[in-house]
This record gives structure tokens, sequence and C-alpha cells, in this order.
């Protein structure tokens, strides 16, 4: 089981003299409310693989009452506490808008877990209220009292089998105006009947996955920069990410119980 | 019943000792035949029961409490580590009470798991509670961090004299709130212990733990920011004031005293204030040998795997136990790297959590310099993805703990060596030092 060490090669940072590709803006959405499991390595996979393959990252972030970046390329946002989800609701609420905007029209979006719920149409917490979301995915979610914990597994027609784990109460289901992100092999997905996991629609990832997703998941990282870069200098060309020990931790952790 | 239970549940506890099994089924026997057994004998303490509970640090803390009240000449009862729920009190107290059921000791100190303790005050109200702090741990267990908040605070609401809370951390400190406005049986009285301005920045909270992609965030979430920096916290009964090489300055009853330490780590300093403020609590008005106590507090070595210092190889060999994002982060800064070899351990076995996220709430960039010599544990490669993405070099990937501890030794001979591992992983590497040098092992 031993491998020895290599160095990160040389071609994974960007020598200074060959010039970028071009700058690719990434928004973090709420990284102070929102960034339970590791959310941080969601956006740091894209910053990373954004420079490795050739291209130069601009990590943003928005947070409660900030102004809203005019031009950025793919947003990024993740999971809260109940705590969390309820400071971040009313200005959630303001750029719906905008949002939904960005989203429409194609814009990369990777969204995890309370993001996710409130990307919705509607969370209804188990206690009675009602929190509404901002309507860009058309999927509900319904709190319960059990609790979905564990390791996940899943396959995907476009991204190949997606590692990860999951935590949440709430329960979604899906509306006629999204596709499945896959179909479960192991844990439960987005609730505990119909073994689907996550929501596609356009350029929209969303998914209840931490571990953190990217990492182990370069497929749906590589989708995002791909579509980010082909909308903003209309052509993609990729670098050479070395993908070694992603693959080694990604069998380690299929093999991991429940 | 009170005849029979006790010399029964002792011979119990001595078969299955003999057996070499599980410690906690003596207590699960005299449950059965004597439902009041625990509560009974630790009501017949005098200065009654104090609880430690919270995320970090439990073990060490509770260590340092009773090394600082035997300095006064107390008797304590304590409960070993790993026995830190309810049975296991009701066991480890078969081990200490004589045939008859007496308990020879004056006080219990009690370390409990957040979710256990719940249980434990619901059977006994303790007088005294220490509230460490509530940090990102094992959340696939209780779920989220606000719900490990208010186990800590139904454990507050169960104390009927003082209540010893973190002051810098905001969950655990707003559980004075809401002792007001709780329907609460009783009021105790909430003290703080508290750090000096200039440490804040080395303490992060979870809320502060990841605000933006260039660093940690300048403000956060912490009390002082909440409510404006200038606006005066809640005066401390114990404050740490500064922490040095080897010792550290403590502020109580408006004067400040400078102690060398055992312990390493501010963060294992930090919960020296803590202990000190709990024990000032339960040693109350009565007359105090303040210059015996800090020498106790200087004295405390600290618990096994909690920065504890082994000799491998004519070098230190340390191990650094890490359980959560914060916990991880404060072990990096505290343990400077230079001159050091590095292994990290990671396992993801039910006591260390399943979920590999919280690797992604830590920088890694303090060992950039140096680089990893080993990395190892059922999740290695999770740590050397982790490590690739923060440009860290590594050297061996092993995923099995003794193929991976033997590289280690072979390739840095005549080095420092420090373990950075979670809690299977660094019982499994206790069990393999244990052959080649002196190690407690714990089961």
């Amino acid at each position: 089981m031993t491998s020895e060490a290599q160095p990160t090669p040389d071609t994974q940072t960007l020598p200074d003299a060959q010039p970028s590709k071009g700058t690719l803006r990434v928004l973090q959405l709420y990284p102070r409310e929102m960034n339970i499991y590791g959310d941080w390595g969601n956006a740091l996979v894209l910053k990373q693989r954004i420079k490795w393959h050739g291209y130069t990252p601009e990590l943003l972030e928005y947070n409660v009452g900030d102004e809203f970046p005019d031009d950025v390329d793919i947003i990024v946002g993740g999971g809260g506490q109940d705590s969390g989800q309820l400071v971040i609701q009313n200005d959630l609420q303001a750029r719906a808008a905008t949002l939904k905007q960005l989203a429409d029209g194609g814009a990369p979006m990777l969204v995890i877990c309370g993001l996710y719920q409130l990307f919705g149409k509607f969370f209804k917490t188990s206690t009675g209220p009602v929190i509404p979301g901002i309507g860009i995915l058309d999927v509900e979610t319904h709190g319960t009292d059990e609790r979905l914990i564990g390791n996940v597994t899943m396959k995907s027609a476009e991204f190949g089998d997606i590692l990860g784990y999951e935590n949440h109460s709430g329960q979604t289901t899906l509306g006629p105006g999204v596709e499945p992100l896959g179909t479960v092999t192991k844990g439960a997905g987005n609730n505990s009947k119909d073994g689907h996991e996550g929501a596609r629609y356009n350029n929209v990832v969303a998914s209840y996955l931490h571990g953190s997703l990217l990492p182990k998941n370069p497929a749906i990282a590589d989708f995002l920069i791909r579509t980010a870069a082909e909308r903003k200098f209309g052509s993609f060309v990729p670098g050479t990410p070395d993908d070694g020990y992603a693959s080694l931790a990604r069998e380690h952790a299929a093999r991991r119980p429940r | 019943m009170l005849s029979f239970s006790v010399p029964l549940g002792k011979l119990v506890r001595t078969l299955s000792r003999l057996r070499g099994g599980g410690s906690a089924f003596p207590g699960l026997v005299v449950e059965k035949i004597d439902p009041g057994f625990m509560q009974r004998t630790l009501a017949s303490l005098p200065l009654g029961v104090a609880v430690v509970s919270g995320t970090n640090g439990k073990t060490t803390t509770t260590k340092m409490v009773v090394e600082l009240l035997e300095s006064q000449g107390l008797k304590v009862f304590t409960n070993r580590s790993g026995s830190n729920f309810t049975r296991g009190v009701a066991a480890s107290l078969l081990g200490d009470v004589d045939w008859r059921g007496r308990l020879d000791a004056d006080i219990a100190i009690l370390e409990l798991d957040e979710a256990h303790a719940v249980h434990f005050v619901n059977k006994v109200e303790p007088r005294f509670s220490l509230l460490l702090n509530v940090l990102r741990d094992q959340l696939d267990r209780f779920g989220e961090i606000d719900k490990t908040a208010r186990l800590l605070e139904h454990i507050a609401s169960k104390t009927t004299d003082t209540v010893v809370l973190n002051r810098e951390d905001p969950r655990v400190a707003r559980i004075a709130n809401a002792l007001n406005t709780l329907d609460a049986v009783h009021h105790p009285e909430v003290r703080y212990f508290g750090l000096d301005e200039s440490l804040r920045s080395t303490f992060p909270n979870d809320d502060e733990m990841r605000t933006t992609g260039i660093g940690p965030s300048p403000s956060g979430t912490s009390v002082a920011a909440e409510t404006g920096d200038d606006v005066d916290l809640a005066p401390a009964d114990v404050v740490l004031r500064r922490v040095g090489a080897q010792d550290a300055d403590f502020e109580f009853d408006g004067e400040t005293v400078t102690t060398s330490m055992k312990l390493r780590g501010v963060y294992n300093i930090f919960n020296a204030a803590a202990a000190l403020s709990l024990a000032r609590s339960v040693l109350g008005t009565g007359p105090v040998d303040t210059p015996k106590l800090v020498k106790a507090l200087g004295e405390v070595a600290p618990a096994f795997g909690r920065g504890e210092s082994l000799t491998v190889d004519g070098q230190p060999l340390e191990l650094v136990l890490v359980k959560n994002p914060s916990g991880f982060r404060l072990g990096l800064k505290s343990f400077p790297a230079g001159g050091y070899a590095t292994m990290i351990a990671i396992n993801d076995n039910y006591a260390d959590g399943r979920d590999m996220s919280w690797l992604w709430d830590v920088e890694f960039d303090s060992l950039r310099e140096g680089g990893v010599e080993v990395l190892t544990g059922v999740r290695a490669y999770d740590m050397a993805l982790r490590l690739q993405y923060d440009d860290v070099h590594f050297g061996v990937v092993e995923p099995d703990i003794t193929a991976a501890l033997r590289a280690f030794i072979d390739g840095s001979r005549g080095k420092p060596k420090r373990v950075f591992c979670t809690y299977t992983s660094m019982l499994a590497i206790r069990r393999e030092l244990a052959k080649i040098t002196i190690v407690e092992v714990v089961s």
C-alpha cells in the first residue's frame, strides 16, 4: 500500500513566465454563516485547479449586507446551522433576483446542504415555520426528526461515481424543473425514499454532500471551471492537474462503512 | 439491598478485570440491582459533585482540577478517562468505595461527554460545573454545534452552586443569559475564565474558522466583536494574561501570578485558567493556600496524547491528539514545526468521526517549509489530498499505522519527532510505541 511521495510536480503551479489564460472570479456565498462542514474545501479546490489549468483565480466573498460583485464567474455556497440560515434569510431574498438571473443565464454554481435547500422553493421546518427559498431550483424541503448521516456514494451519468458524506434532517424532493445529480448506491441522499441525491438545473450543481465534495470529485470542479471559462472566453483549454491522490482517496473512501 | 449490591458489584468488577474485560459492565450490574447506588454514594460527599464538560480539553482540565484540589488537602474522587458516561462513573465508583459502599472523598470531579452529562445531571445535580467550549467535533453524533451548546446549557441549569464558563466562546458565554431566562430551579453563581486580549487571536472559535479565502477573519463573531470591541467583557474570575515558552501569567484576585508550566500548548494553558477557576469555586471562602495552588498548576503534566513527550531512539516523540478543526489548528500553532520530523495519522472510526470534511477547515501552511515525513491511518490519502491542495510536500503515504510508524522512526533518526493523530490512531500508535519505549497504554 505504500506509495512513494512525489513532490507536487512543477506543472501544477504555473511558471511565472507563462502567461495566464485569463482570470476567473469565484464568489463564496455567505462564508461567514454557511461554512459548517469544510465548505472552504470547495472554494480552495476551485482556486487551486483554476491555477493548475493555467488561469488566474480570484476569490471573492459575499456576506450579509455586502455589495454584490457584478462580475463573477463561479458561485459556491455551503451549509449552515439553522441559526445561520435564519441570519442570511432576508439578505438572500434581497439577492434572489440577481442570483436567479445568473443561474438562468447559465452561470456555474455549486450549492451544498443549507444553501441547496434555500435555493429551492421553501424549507418547512419540523417545528412548523416555513423558510422561503429563492426558487432557483424546483425542489422543496421538509424538516424531519430523522437525521440522515453517513458516507454516501452515488452514480451520475454526467460525473461518474460521486463520493461524500451527508448530515441533514431536511428531506428534499425534486420537481419536474430539475434533474437529480445522481442515484445513491450507499446512503440516503435527498430523502429517505426515492434514492436521488442532489439536483441539476442549467449549470447549477446542488448536493447534500460534504467531504468536502470537490476535492474527491474533481470532475465536478472541472465542470464548473470549464463552464466558466467557456462563458467568459469562448473556450476552455485544460491543464494537467495531478489527480493521483484524489483517485486513491476515492478508492479508500468508497470502502468505508456508511 | 445496600449490604448486598456493593460487594456484588465489586466482585463483578474484580472478575471482569481478571477476564481483562469491559470497564463499564460492573456499572451495569450495580445499576440493575441497586439503581440508587450512584446517586446515594455521590450525595454522601461533603463538597458534592463537579462536572467538567465541553468539546476539547476535558481530560487534561479534569486532571488539573483534581491536582489543584489535592494540593489543598482535599480527597478527590474522579472517573478514569474513557469512562466519561453515567455507567462508567458507577463502575469507577465501585472501584473506590469500600465493601460497605462508603466513598472516602470530599468531592467528585467528573469528566463527562456532553450528551452523557445531560443524562448524568438528570440523576445527580452537580454543585459545580465547568463548561469549556463548543467546537466542531463529531457532528455526526450530535448533529449541530448549537445543539451541543443546548446540552451544555442543560448541565448549567441543573447546577446548584456555581457554573464556570469560558468567556471567550460565545456559545458558552451565552449560557449565562440562558440561566437568567430559564425557569431554572437553581440560580447558580456564574463565573468566567478568560483570555487577555493579546491572546484572543490564537483562539479562533468555530464561527471565525473560515470566513475568507485569504486568512482567518479579523473579527469573526467572538463575544467582543458581537458587542463592539470597546464594550467591556464580563469580568473573569481567572484571566490568562501571557503564555511564554515554559511559563504563563494568570490574573486572579486583582494580582498577576507567573508560574512555570509543564503543560505545552496554549489551549492546554487556557484550560489551566479554567481549572483554576473551578478549584477556586470549590474552595469557596475557606482558606486557600495560593502558593501551593499555583505550584500544583505548574506541575500538572499533560494527560495521555495531549502533547505528552515520549522518548524514542534518544529523541523526543510528541503525540498531539487532534479531534476537530479547532484542535488541529491550535495544535499546529502551539507546536511549531521547525526542527521536527512530522507524521500525521488520520482514522475515521466512530470515535474519530466519520466525516472527513473537518480536514478542509484546517490550514496547513505552517508545515509548508519543512513538509511532512509520513501520512498514515485509514484516511491517509484524504490527508495527502488535503496537503496537495495546500502545496505542502509529504513523503511516505502508508495507511497501515505499524508500517508507517516504522518508516517514520527509521527515516528520521536523530531528529525530534511529532505525531498529530486522531483518537483511534493515537491508541494504535501507543500500542506500537509500547513495544519500543515506555508508554502508558490505554485500552
